[in-house]
Formats: structure tokens, C-alpha cells, sequence
């Protein structure tokens, strides 16, 4: 039997309204590849930032053992000094210094007390990289390498740490077929020749399957099952089936029948841009419509670009050398700044409230009237009576909780942010609603009435296109359902025929041969 | 009740600063025996602060864009004066047409460092510095370093002197100049008329409204204070034209701020940008004209400090910019843009004005006072800053079980 190096015993993690983590329990043995599988949500990262020291010990309940210690982590320091590096999804390297400085940055060569020395860094450096098969000057810097050889240097930077867990956060996410072929068969050597064990987070079941021992499902914050690659002949079906197994009644409201026939907006041959890179495609070629009256959905993960879509349709927000037609209620629409589009009748409701949808230090009252300040506001002057009226109004409709309007929107929880936001949208009598993950970090109660205010907007006979990572969402409240890979719509499902399964499906058939073993 | 403690609450610090400015006044009045707020000293109180003012004003607006500032503003007043001193003294152009051309110029400048700010997207600090060295030199090469002296009185009657006294007779309470205390009694009616009308009909609408003693006391403290300062303006020589062009401008600017589209906006695009151009606010545009604005102000400012002066100096607004971010500080706008009023502004550069002249009536040498002002400055965002960090954390669920860490009380900020 394998030697446990590390065991984590009924780990609860609560944030503010939210369990994130509920009795989670996983036992990773030395020289094993360990596979966390789950969907969003389930709670993958914060068990990673448990262990690693990002919430310290104190902000969660149950015990870490490492290496038959218990543990008692308060910062990453405290985990890296037992050589446990997690590697984040977002790369933490410093463009504008070298692969050198970045792989010994908080950790330098020194010569004397506080003066690096400079040949030892750069020949550990170069030794590093050899292991890691990069075959780059450890002088260049990371800004000039690609995203796949940093990834490698991320992995050379926690070797250069003496790890002996190395926690990789989707390491393949952002890179292409030969890159992350390139990543899974590193680990595959180091955990071979050297002995390393490593816990790898990934959405992609074909690199699980192809390179973890070990593989925890999680649900809901829950830990469901760990399956044994050697013993359980470890299949994707048998993955996704352990992922998705729930029950999805009472989570929805029920959702009458309100489609229209006319179609409200159409979207022709749209293509997109990254705005910094111009010549990266981020939307391929999409086409949909949207009826009065419906929810449709699209399903896409992280980095689909679907938010790019979304941002791109509503007054160019994002992106360039956009191309496409764009058909509102049979007429052909040229937007091309957000106010345009606010008054064109469209609203992206945004995924990230905290950073592009509130203003948090304003009151609910001033974020609510801010996309349409001409409606409480005639001849330019605003009329305060009105604005704090239509305030109070949308505070009752959406049942947000706060004392007043005046209430710094700071003050809010999750879920009444999130109404706020709404609130905010609605006010601006559009037509067409896009809503961006409209239920990211909002606990079960909230999801709930936002699900309702959604049925009622549909109702009313407003189009609705609802963009979100999570399947049950997708399948509970949506009447047609678009799937999104790699910036190209890849399937429609109308909603009798939609099954998680076959979603899942068809996404990985798409990513398909990425993986050629 | 919870509404008016909530407004009650966003509004602290506001009264915090404003019993400081208080204790200031006080402390000086007692320390140079009475001579701070003796008539012909509050008079120069105005005339030595009025051109602050203006600057903070527009300096307030482009802090509220996102914290960003304006450096170049006293090199601009001092490019202003020379223009003025060179169209009119050297040139003997006419003082009014002069005086129009040169706020045209000032919108000049202000384009030019609007459109570096906003379209090029090149940082404010950059750009401004860029600013300040560019029409300090320039005031230079057109003054040729030698200062132009004297204005014409044309040019001097737009800002210096006094309003005339209407009834030269009367004499009132043994008055120099009586109109001075008809003005104050007068402004003094339409404020208590104005928050009267207001009270009724908030009360009305079923608003939250204070209780009637509240309002009455508040009247009648407000209304003391502005009878007695222009009591006070009446026994020396009356009201300085001054103030007229400082109160207009607060008014006008106090009115964009709290009650215009376009003032919200300001304030949306300092409390988050990206939130604020999904939302439809014009940003780039915005930062754009908080830009011209500021160089409208100091080219207003340039005009009302070489009248003062009567003079155009190379030398002339050196530091003012520093005194006009200072003011808006103390009066309480964020370093990060988006909180901010125009009244605090008003405050915090009373309270920089009454430190210089108080510390200069007791004769403290100018290198101490700049260590005072200098300490000052940092004391009151440093309390406004520990103040909120403390309240934040009382209301945190987990705080008493364990202390936070510095870096998470500082997360707790953003």
C-alpha cells in the first residue's frame, strides 16, 4: 500500500452565505497523479486555497495531514516550506523580468545577506530548465515566451522550491493541443524520475483520464467519490456520471410556456477580435437568435468566448475588427458605443459585478439609475423626488434587502449586489437582456428569486439570453440551449432534447484528438 | 430614522472636518489675541484664499475622475497673468476683450492636456508635470523674465475692491459700509426660506425630515455665521468682489455636482470606470473635459491673482497647485476618485487659509508652516483613512475572533 502524504479530513469552508466546502475528505499517496474534478462551483479552488495557506488555518474547519503531521497553515509561506506549490490558473510570473528572476522570486540565490547572486541564480535556472525540457536562455524575458512555455516555467519555478506537491489550477486552459500534451507528459516524467506527486485540477476529462491515478470527484462542495484509474477502469462517461449525478427538482421554478413567434434579435456571422492581440480570434462565426419572450441559453466554459460575445453585441465593448449583422425586431442595427446600445434597447448584465457592474462606494439608488439618468433626470436636471421613487420601486419588485436607497451598495450581500445589478438593467426598459452567469457567488435562496424575476421578464416579453458555466442552470431555466467552444457555437439543443450528458458530450468531442494518446 | 442615520453616517465625515476647521479657527484666534477675526484680517482672509478656492474646485473634479491631478495649474495661472500683463500692459489691448481672450486660452491648454489625459491615455501625473514645466517656461519667454506692473484699473475692477456701499449714509450699527450687512441679513433669509420650503415638503412626500428643532437650530447657526461674516466685512470695507466670483463659482459647481447628469457620471467614472462605460457613461469624454475645466478655473484664477498682485510675475502661482490638491484632501475626496463635494473642498481650503495667515500673524517663520501644513495634510486623510478601516471592521462577522492581518484590512479598503 502506498504511503499517504497527504490527508485532508472533514475540511468546512464557509463564506459569507455560502458553504463553499462541506465535510470534504481526500487522501492523496506519495508519487500518485490525483485528479479534483468537479463543475463550477463545486468548490475545486477553494479546497486548493485551504491547502495551500490562502484561507488560513482558523477561516475553515477539519484537519490537513502532510506527511502524517498536522498542519496548521496561516500563509502559502507556511505550505511552501513543506514543499507544497500550487500553481495557480492564472499565471503568477512578472512579464518584464527574466525566466531566471521570475523562477527565484521570494526565494533568491544569495551571495551575502540581501545580495542576489546573479551566476548561481542563472545556472540553477538553466539546470531547471533543462528538467522541465525548455530549452530557452533563462535571461529572456517572460513577456517573449508564449503562454505554454510559461506554464513550464511555473512548473521549473516550484521544482526550484523543493516541492513534493505540486497543485496545478487547470494548467491546460489556456494553451493549445501540443502545449498541454507537452505539460501532462511532464508530470508524467516527474512523477517517475522524481518522484513528485501532484494533485491536478482540471474541466478537460480527457487529460484526467489520460495521466491521473487518482481522480475526487466533487459536487456541491461535497466530496462524491474517488476513483482508482488501476481498479475502477476510469472511462469519461463514468466521470461525468459521478459529476452530474443530482437531483434537479425544487432548484428551478417552474417555466411557463412565453415564447413568442417574433424574433426579437437576430445575430448573423459574427466575428471577433482580442482587443490587445488582433490577430487571436475570440468569436467564430456565431449566429443566433432570440425570441420574444424566451430564455435561451449558452452553455460555454471559462475562456469560450462567450463573454466576449456578449460584450462585443452590446455597443462593441470589447474586441476588434468586429464583423457581423446585427437584426433588432427586423431592422438592421449599427452600434457602436454602449450608450447606442443602452438606447437601442439592450443590456449586458455582467459577470463580474464587483469589478464592470456596481459602484460600490455609490448608494443602490445612484447605481440603479445610471444606465438611464434621462428618465429621472428631464431637461438634464435630476429630479431627486423621481429618482429616489424609482429606486424604491425596482427595491421592492426585486426584494432587496437594505434599510434605504441611500444604502452604500458596499454594505450588500452577494445576492442583493447581484439585485442591485439587475435592478439597475431592467430600469433601462430594454428589450433584450444578456445575462452573464446572473448567479455567480449567490447562495441557493437568492438564486432562486433571481430565477423568478427571470421567469417575469420573459413573461413580459422581453428576450432573454442567459450565458452560464453551470449545466443545471442551463437545463433548469433556459427553452433552447446553444453550446459554445473555442468562440464557435458547436450544437443547439432545444430544451426537451437537452441532457447534461449530452452537452458534456459535446464538448469533448470538440476537444477531441487535442489529446492524441 | 435608519435613513436619516444612514445619510447621517455618509455625511460624518463632513462634520468631523468641518468642527476641525472650527477648533483651527478657535485655537488661532485665542493665540494671536484676536486679530485672526478682526474685520480688516477676515477681509484678508479672502482676498489671500480666493484664487484656492477656484483651483480646488476644478482640481476636485479631475481627483473625482479617479484620483488623477493637476500639477500644472499654477504655472498656468502664472502663463494667464503673463498674457494678461503683456495683451493690456505692453500691448495696450483692451482689458475686457484681453480677459475674454485669455479664458479662451485657458480652454486652449486645457484641450491640449485633455487630449493627452483621455484620447491618448497617457497618465495625468505625466502629463501635468509635462504641463508645469512647459507653461512656467513659456511664462518666462513671454514675460522675458522681468515682472509687468502696473494694470490698468479696467482690468483691477473685475476682482479687487469692493462692492460699493449703496446707502453711504445710513451707517448702520456704526458700519463702514452697510450694504455689506443688508447682503449677509438678505443671503441669510433665502437660505432659512430655502431649507424651510425644502423641510415642508419633504414632509410632505413622507420623507424622513428631521425634527423641527433640528432645522431651527441648524438655521439659526447658519444664518449667525453668515450675518456676523458679513457684519465683519461691513466694519472694514465691505464685500470683496472677490467673494462674488468665489460664491458663484461654488454655487455653480455645487449644483453640477449633486444635481446634474453629468456631475453623477463624474462621479461614477471615479467610483468605478469600467463599471460606469458599461453603463453608458461617456468616459473618455468626461475625463476630457475635467481637464479643460481645470484649465477654465486657472485661467480664472490667473486673472483674479495678477489683478491681486497687480502685477504679471514669472514667479507668480508657484505651488498653488499643491495648495488646491491639499484643500481637496482635507475636504475629504478620495485618493481613488469617485467621493468628493465641492463644500468639503471649500472647507479644506479654509482650513489651509486660516493655518497660513494665523501662523503668519503669530510670526512663525515659512519654513515651519510648511511643515505644519505639510503634517496637517497627512492627519487628516491618515484619520479619515484609520477611521474607515476601523468602522469596516466592526461590522466584519469574523472580527473578535481573530485580529485581521494588516493586508486584510487593507483589502477591506478596496
Amino acid at each position: 500500500m502506498a504511503k499517504k502524504l497527504l490527508e485532508m479530513h472533514s475540511i468546512t469552508k464557509e463564506f459569507p452565505g455560502v458553504k463553499a466546502l462541506d465535510n470534504v475528505n481526500i487522501t492523496v499517496n506519495e508519487g500518485e497523479i490525483h485528479a479534483v474534478v468537479g463543475e463550477n462551483g463545486a468548490g475545486k479552488s477553494t479546497l486548493m486555497n485551504v491547502l495551500s495557506g490562502v484561507h488560513p488555518y482558523g477561516s475553515y474547519s477539519g484537519d490537513i495531514y502532510f506527511d502524517g503531521q498536522l498542519c496548521r497553515f496561516h500563509s502559502i509561506k507556511d505550505s511552501e516550506r513543506l514543499g507544497i506549490v500550487i500553481i495557480h490558473q492564472e499565471l503568477a510570473l512578472v512579464p518584464y523580468l527574466s525566466i531566471g528572476e521570475n523562477m527565484f522570486l521570494g526565494n533568491e540565490r544569495r551571495r551575502r545577506r540581501g545580495v542576489v547572486d546573479w551566476n548561481e541564480t542563472y545556472q540553477k535556472a538553466e539546470e531547471y530548465l533543462k528538467v522541465v525540457g525548455l530549452e530557452e536562455n533563462p535571461r529572456t524575458l517572460v513577456k517573449d515566451i508564449s503562454v505554454g512555455k510559461q506554464q513550464l516555467v511555473e512548473i521549473a519555478k516550484a521544482l526550484a522550491k523543493d516541492v513534493r506537491l505540486l497543485i496545478l489550477d487547470e494548467p491546460t486552459s489556456s494553451l493549445n493541443e501540443g502545449d498541454s500534451l507537452k505539460v501532462l507528459n511532464l508530470l508524467l516524467t516527474l512523477k517517475r524520475e522524481r518522484g513528485i506527486t501532484s494533485i491536478l485540477i482540471s474541466h478537460k476529462l480527457n487529460e484526467v483520464a489520460y495521466c491521473a491515478d487518482r481522480i475526487t470527484i466533487l459536487r456541491d462542495g461535497s466530496t462524491v467519490e474517488t476513483l482508482d484509474k488501476h481498479k475502477d477502469g476510469v472511462t469519461e462517461e463514468r466521470i461525468i456520471r459521478g459529476m452530474v449525478g443530482r437531483e434537479m427538482t425544487e432548484r428551478y421554478p417552474h417555466r411557463p410556456h412565453t415564447i413568442r413567434s417574433e424574433v426579437a434579435l437576430e445575430v448573423q456571422d459574427w466575428t471577433v477580435y482580442h482587443e490587445l492581440y488582433t490577430e487571436r480570434k475570440v468569436v467564430d462565426n456565431v449566429s443566433f437568435k432570440l425570441h420574444k419572450g424566451e430564455v435561451a441559453g449558452i452553455y460555454g466554459l471559462m475562456g469560450s468566448g462567450r463573454t466576449e460575445l456578449a460584450l462585443s453585441i452590446f455597443g462593441r465593448a470589447y474586441g476588434s475588427r468586429i464583423s457581423g449583422t446585427l437584426i433588432k425586431d427586423g431592422q438592421v442595427l449599427e452600434l457602436n458605443s454602449v450608450p447606442e446600445a443602452i438606447n437601442a434597447g439592450l443590456t449586458y448584465v455582467t459577470e463580474d459585478r464587483k469589478d464592470n457592474g456596481l459602484i460600490l462606494g455609490n448608494s443602490i439608488m445612484h447605481n440603479i439609475t445610471l444606465p438611464r439618468m434621462d428618465f429621472v433626470a428631464p431637461k438634464g436636471r435630476i429630479d431627486r423626488d423621481l429618482e429616489r421613487q424609482t429606486a424604491n420601486h425596482y427595491r421592492e419588485a426585486l426584494d432587496i434587502k437594505a434599510p434605504s436607497v441611500e444604502q452604500l451598495v458596499n454594505n450588500l450581500s452577494g445576492g442583493n449586489q447581484q439585485k442591485v445589478l439587475l435592478a439597475k438593467w431592467i430600469y433601462s426598459k430594454p428589450d433584450i437582456l444578456i445575462l452573464d452567469e446572473p448567479t455567480r457567488g449567490v447562495d441557493v435562496g437568492a438564486k432562486y428569486e433571481i430565477y423568478q424575476i427571470i421567469n417575469d421578464l420573459a413573461k413580459q416579453g422581453k428576450a432573454i439570453l442567459l450565458i452560464s458555466s453551470e449545466l443545471p442552470e442551463i437545463l433548469g431555466m433556459c427553452d433552447r440551449i446553444y453550446v459554445m467552444d473555442s468562440g464557435r457555437i458547436i450544437a443547439e439543443f432545444p430544451q426537451s432534447e437537452a441532457t447534461q450528458e449530452g452537452i458534456m458530450n459535446c464538448i469533448m468531442q470538440q476537444s477531441k484528438g487535442e489529446i492524441g494518446a | 430614522m435608519s435613513s436619516l442615520w444612514t445619510t447621517l453616517r455618509n455625511n460624518l465625515r463632513q462634520y468631523m472636518i468641518l468642527l476641525a476647521l472650527l477648533a483651527i479657527i478657535i485655537a488661532f484666534q485665542l493665540m494671536t489675541n484676536g486679530t485672526l477675526l478682526k474685520p480688516m484680517n477676515v477681509s484678508n482672509l479672502i482676498f489671500q484664499n480666493a484664487y484656492v478656492v477656484i483651483l480646488a474646485v476644478g482640481m476636485l473634479m479631475c481627483i473625482l475622475t479617479g484620483g488623477n491631478i493637476d500639477l500644472s495649474v499654477g504655472s498656468v495661472v502664472a502663463l494667464i497673468g503673463a498674457c494678461a500683463g503683456t495683451f493690456i500692459i505692453s500691448w495696450g489691448w483692451n482689458s475686457h476683450l484681453t480677459i475674454l481672450l485669455c479664458l479662451l486660452i485657458g480652454l486652449a491648454i486645457g484641450a491640449w492636456q485633455g487630449f493627452w489625459i483621455a484620447y491618448a491615455r497617457i497618465p495625468a501625473f505625466i502629463v501635468t508635470l509635462s504641463g508645469m514645466l512647459v507653461f512656467r517656461g513659456l511664462t518666462l519667454i513671454v514675460l522675458g523674465g522681468l515682472t509687468l506692473a502696473p494694470f490698468p484699473s479696467d482690468f483691477l475692477a473685475y476682482s479687487t475692491g469692493y462692492i460699493p456701499d449703496l446707502f453711504p449714509g445710513m451707517s448702520l450699527f456704526g458700519l463702514r459700509n452697510s450694504t455689506s450687512l443688508l447682503i449677509g441679513v438678505l443671503l441669510a433669509i433665502i437660505y432659512c426660506i430655502s431649507q424651510m420650503r425644502g423641510w415642508i415638503w419633504r414632509k410632505k412626500k413622507a420623507y424622513e425630515v428631521e425634527s423641527p428643532w433640528v432645522l431651527l437650530l441648524k438655521m439659526v447657526i447658519v444664518s449667525a455665521a453668515v450675518i456676523w461674516l458679513f457684519y465683519t466685512l461691513g466694519a472694514y470695507r465691505g464685500v470683496p468682489k472677490v467673494l462674488i466670483i468665489v460664491g458663484i463659482i461654488l454655487i455653480a459647481y455645487s449644483y453640477f455636482t449633486t444635481h446634474t447628469v453629468m456631475g453623477r457620471h463624474l462621479y461614477a467614472l471615479g467610483g468605478n470606470e469600467k463599471a460606469a462605460r458599461l453603463s453608458g457613461v461617456k468616459t473618455t469624454q468626461l475625463l476630457f473635459l475635467a481637464y479643460v475645466n481645470m484649465a477654465f478655473l486657472a485661467s480664472i484664477a490667473g486673472i483674479v491673482f495678477s489683478a491681486r498682485l497687480n502685477s504679471a510675475s514669472p514667479q507668480a502661482g508657484q505651488s498653488f497647485e499643491l495648495d488646491a490638491i491639499a484643500a481637496c484632501f482635507i475636504g475629504g475626496a478620495s485618493a481613488y476618485g469617485g467621493i468628493g463635494t465641492v463644500g468639503g473642498t471649500l472647507i479644506g481650503a479654509m482650513i489651509m487659509g486660516v493655518l497660513n495667515n494665523g501662523m503668519s500673524i503669530m510670526g512663525i517663520s515659512s519654513n515651519v508652516q510648511q511643515v505644519v501644513k505639510g503634517l496637517v495634510l497627512l492627519g487628516a486623510v491618515a484619520f479619515d483613512v484609520l477611521g474607515k478601516q476601523r468602522m469596516q471592521l466592526r461590522f466584519l462577522p469574523f472580527f473578535g475572533r481573530r485580529a485581521p492581518k494588516p493586508q486584510e484590512s487593507v483589502k477591506l479598503e478596496g
